[in-house]
């Protein structure tokens, strides 16, 4: 006589302390990874949180008609204007290698600054008027305390004097930091006080764009035909093979094709988003194109063979039946496929888009960059206060990636049909 | 829309975007060494500041990269302007003959220094051309006027003078004109301190040139990547290692690090300038001179690169860490610039 019932308790003690054991190594390895992404994100936002504030200093300076012709802003030479009213805020400076320090304290922007001020406002002519311009980098890693005045002064970028001038500045309140609303509506910039994402962020938007438009509908046909209708043989299966391969190519290798073919037999244009969105959409259409075919394998065949019962041709089967159900995961493998394009540099570099551009792109046949780009070039500037710009670029980078990863799974969820 | 339009539309679509290229630039282009990308793009957002042209594009694609661009066609398909952290080479100006780019302007604009520097807390070091040769060299001599693979891992075992550290050595990789430039002024400096091996340079230049560039892979240089703010970054976290970077690096992380005096010299702005810190190397910038009237702005800009207030020993350059030359040779660039006087090399 068997004892089932110790049979089936024998060792039942054991498999379950193995149960445990597993599921603890499961939520050890997601604790791990979660702690990493925390220090990851915690040590980007800790750096580049500052970029929020700027640091701004007032001058006082004399806009009269002397100075300032109201007929003829742009004759007037603001440089000169702003040195002397850094020269009265601080008359006991004098020797020629003080005075560099004193001009130094304001951006080079700053006479551009007061000018775009008066042009905006003209009622400011006439007469002494206070306004705010941007301070250089290095007063503003002062201000906003990133310097450590505990060091000698040949080891740090902010000396003696500039800290005396900048500290008399703030008794004064005529040194302050304010939102700065710079970094989102301007262009690159070799000064890090004035540089700003506009341009690669547009110059990002317009490539994904190209490579959108193109790799989508390319993508989709591809997959359409080779689910439903393409017929299973070798030249098929060698298609097959070749579509999963392209997937797995390092993606510098689409930048020399797109380098050989778009830039040398085509002669379009150089660093422009049209050529980029085109490299980067053939890097897209192999994600595109399996994540589509894996979509529409996974409606189930009696949708199809029922139309095709009831007399619709194969053609309405698929478009009419079939597509709509797989649609939502044909767009989640898309913005997956954008998603991994928008963080792109490598095939980006061999058609030129690896490059300084201030002005920000307004069609896809100017000179653009991209947002990772910005990335890199910021990480190799030398200039101590471009850490805190890299990491902010950083952030955006990143908050596009969790939105678009976020959209697709909402879309998945919205409109996935559950069977 | 009917299929003619249809058609029509695509047709005009494609023929737009296959034609665009045919329209000429209005912008200026330029390519080539990132060590001068940050002194190039510099002038090239004052340039556009401060005139009606448009700012030039500024691609940081490597001196031998960019030279391969800048040879690669005379059309205005191809930059303007191509920067390099060294002179150009004669196969380059062949290159660029056989492509029919035939003028070619050339512009020095100042020096880079080159430093080894160490995390600060350490005691600044000072190091020969010889020290560093023997430290970092594939092959050195053993004393009996032959060669040995590189026996040294510390660095008193090559000068008693020196701290009793491993060596340890971060640098640029091979691909980088820093690299270049560190093993030709650096290492054949201290190489051809040995009397012997500078007589070789005369009997077999290749082997000169191979032992006295050829930099040990035994682990104690090590290549830390094109970015040197990550090797700054590594000093810090790695007190006795040294590591290989552009002067503005140093000048912009002195609460950081420190540069090693080497040969006796500190590396500061004025003793580069002036000649005495031996690493210092020439930055150029190529111009095609028949796309001068054909893009605009050229001669503008050119203009703007050599004005005092730029390149000068106050100029903005300055500023971002360029090392100006010498107030002679400035006049002279400045000349040949405004005259458009061929390379000749």
């Amino acid at each position: 006589m068997i004892n089932f019932t110790q049979q089936a308790g024998f060792g039942l003690r054991r498999r379950k302390r193995a149960e445990a054991r597993f599921q603890w190594a499961g939520r050890g390895a997601i604790l791990i990874s979660l702690a990493f992404l925390v220090v990851m994100f915690v040590s980007i936002i800790r750096d580049g949180a500052g970029v929020v504030w700027q640091s701004q200093i007032a001058v006082t300076v004399e806009l009269s008609a002397d100075e300032v012709d109201p007929e003829n802003i742009g004759d007037a030479s603001f440089n000169s204007i702003l040195k002397e009213a850094l020269r009265e805020a601080f008359p006991e400076v004098d020797s020629r290698k003080e005075k560099k320090r004193l001009y130094g304290l304001v951006s080079s922007e700053a006479a551009f600054e007061i000018e775009r001020q008066i042009r905006d406002n003209p009622a400011l002519l006439g007469g002494m008027q206070t306004l705010w311009v941007t301070a250089s980098d290095d007063a503003d890693l002062y201000i906003s305390g990133q310097v450590d005045t505990e060091l000698p002064e040949k080891q740090r970028r902010v000396s003696d004097a500039e800290i005396a001038m900048l500290d008399q500045l703030l008794a004064d309140g005529m040194a302050r930091e304010a939102f700065n609303r710079g970094f989102f509506t301007s262009g690159d910039s070799r000064e890090p006080e004035i540089a700003g994402i506009l341009s690669s962020l547009a110059g990002s938007a317009l490539t994904l764009l190209v490579c959108f438009v193109l790799s989508f509908p390319l993508g989709i046909g591809a997959a359409i035909y080779l689910e439903e209708f393409a017929p299973k043989n070798r030249m098929s299966d060698l298609i097959e093979v070749n579509i999963n391969n392209l997937a797995a190519v390092p993606s510098i290798v689409f930048g020399l094709l797109g380098l050989s073919i778009f830039l040398g037999t085509m002669g379009l244009p150089r660093s422009t988003p049209l050529v980029g969105g085109m490299v980067l959409a053939l890097m897209t259409l192999p994600t595109i194109i399996i994540a589509s075919r894996a979509a529409l394998r996974s409606v189930p065949p009696s949708f199809k063979e029922a139309a095709l019962a009831l007399g619709a041709t194969p053609v309405q089967a698929v478009f009419h039946h079939v597509l709509p159900v797989a649609m939502p995961g044909m767009l989640t493998g898309a913005i997956v496929g954008m998603a991994q394009a928008l963080g792109e540099t490598a095939p980006l570099l061999m058609i030129g888009m690896v490059a300084f551009i201030v002005d920000v792109p307004t069609s896809i046949l100017e000179p653009a960059t991209a947002l990772p780009v910005q990335i890199f070039l910021w990480a190799d500037a030398p200039e101590r206060a471009f850490t805190e710009k890299t990491a902010a670029a950083i952030i955006v980078l990143l908050t596009f990636l969790i939105l678009m990863n976020l959209i697709a799974i909402l879309l998945r969820r919205k409109l996935e049909t559950r069977f | 829309m009917s299929v003619r339009l249809k058609t029509l539309v695509t047709t005009t679509v494609l023929t737009a975007a296959i034609a665009a290229p045919a329209i000429a630039r209005d912008q200026i282009n330029i390519v080539g060494s990132s060590t001068v990308f940050p002194f190039s793009t510099t002038v090239a957002e004052r340039f556009g500041k401060s005139t009606d042209f448009a700012t030039p594009i500024v691609e940081s694609t490597g001196s031998g990269g960019g030279l391969k661009l800048f040879c690669s066609g005379a059309g205005v398909d191809t930059p303007d302007i191509t920067n390099a952290s060294r002179r150009i080479k004669s196969s380059e100006v062949e290159l660029c003959a056989e492509n029919g780019v035939n003028d070619i302007v050339e512009v020095k604009i100042g020096f880079d220094g080159i430093v080894l520097a160490n995390a600060l807390g350490n005691d600044p070091v000072e190091l020969s051309l010889q020290d560093i040769f023997l430290a970092l060299a594939k092959d050195v001599p053993n004393g009996e006027g032959a060669l040995q693979p590189n026996p040294y891992t510390m660095w008193n075992e090559i000068n008693p003078d020196l701290p009793a550290v491993k060596i340890e050595v971060l640098g640029p990789p091979p691909t980088s004109g820093t690299r270049d430039a560190f093993a030709e002024l650096a290492l054949e400096g201290g190489c051809k301190t040995f009397d012997w091996i500078k007589a070789m340079k005369k009997e077999d230049k290749a082997a000169y040139k191979s032992l006295c560039h050829t930099v040990r892979e035994d682990g104690a240089y090590v290549e830390a990547g094109e970015n040197d703010n990550l090797i700054v970054q590594k000093l810090e976290a790695n007190p006795n290692a040294f590591g290989v970077f552009g002067y503005s690096f140093l000048e912009q992380n002195s609460d950081k690090v420190q540069g090693s005096l080497v040969d006796g010299v500190e590396p500061e702005f004025e003793l580069i300038a002036d000649g005495d810190y031996p690493i210092a190397r020439s930055l150029y910038f190529y111009v095609k001179k028949d796309h001068v009237g054909v893009v605009p702005g050229i001669e503008e800009f050119l203009a703007e690169f050599t004005s005092e207030d730029a390149w000068g020993e106050d100029g903005y350059l300055a500023d971002k860490g360029l090392i100006p030359l010498s107030d002679d040779e400035r006049d002279d660039w400045a000349e040949k610039v405004k005259s458009l006087s061929p390379l000749s090399m």
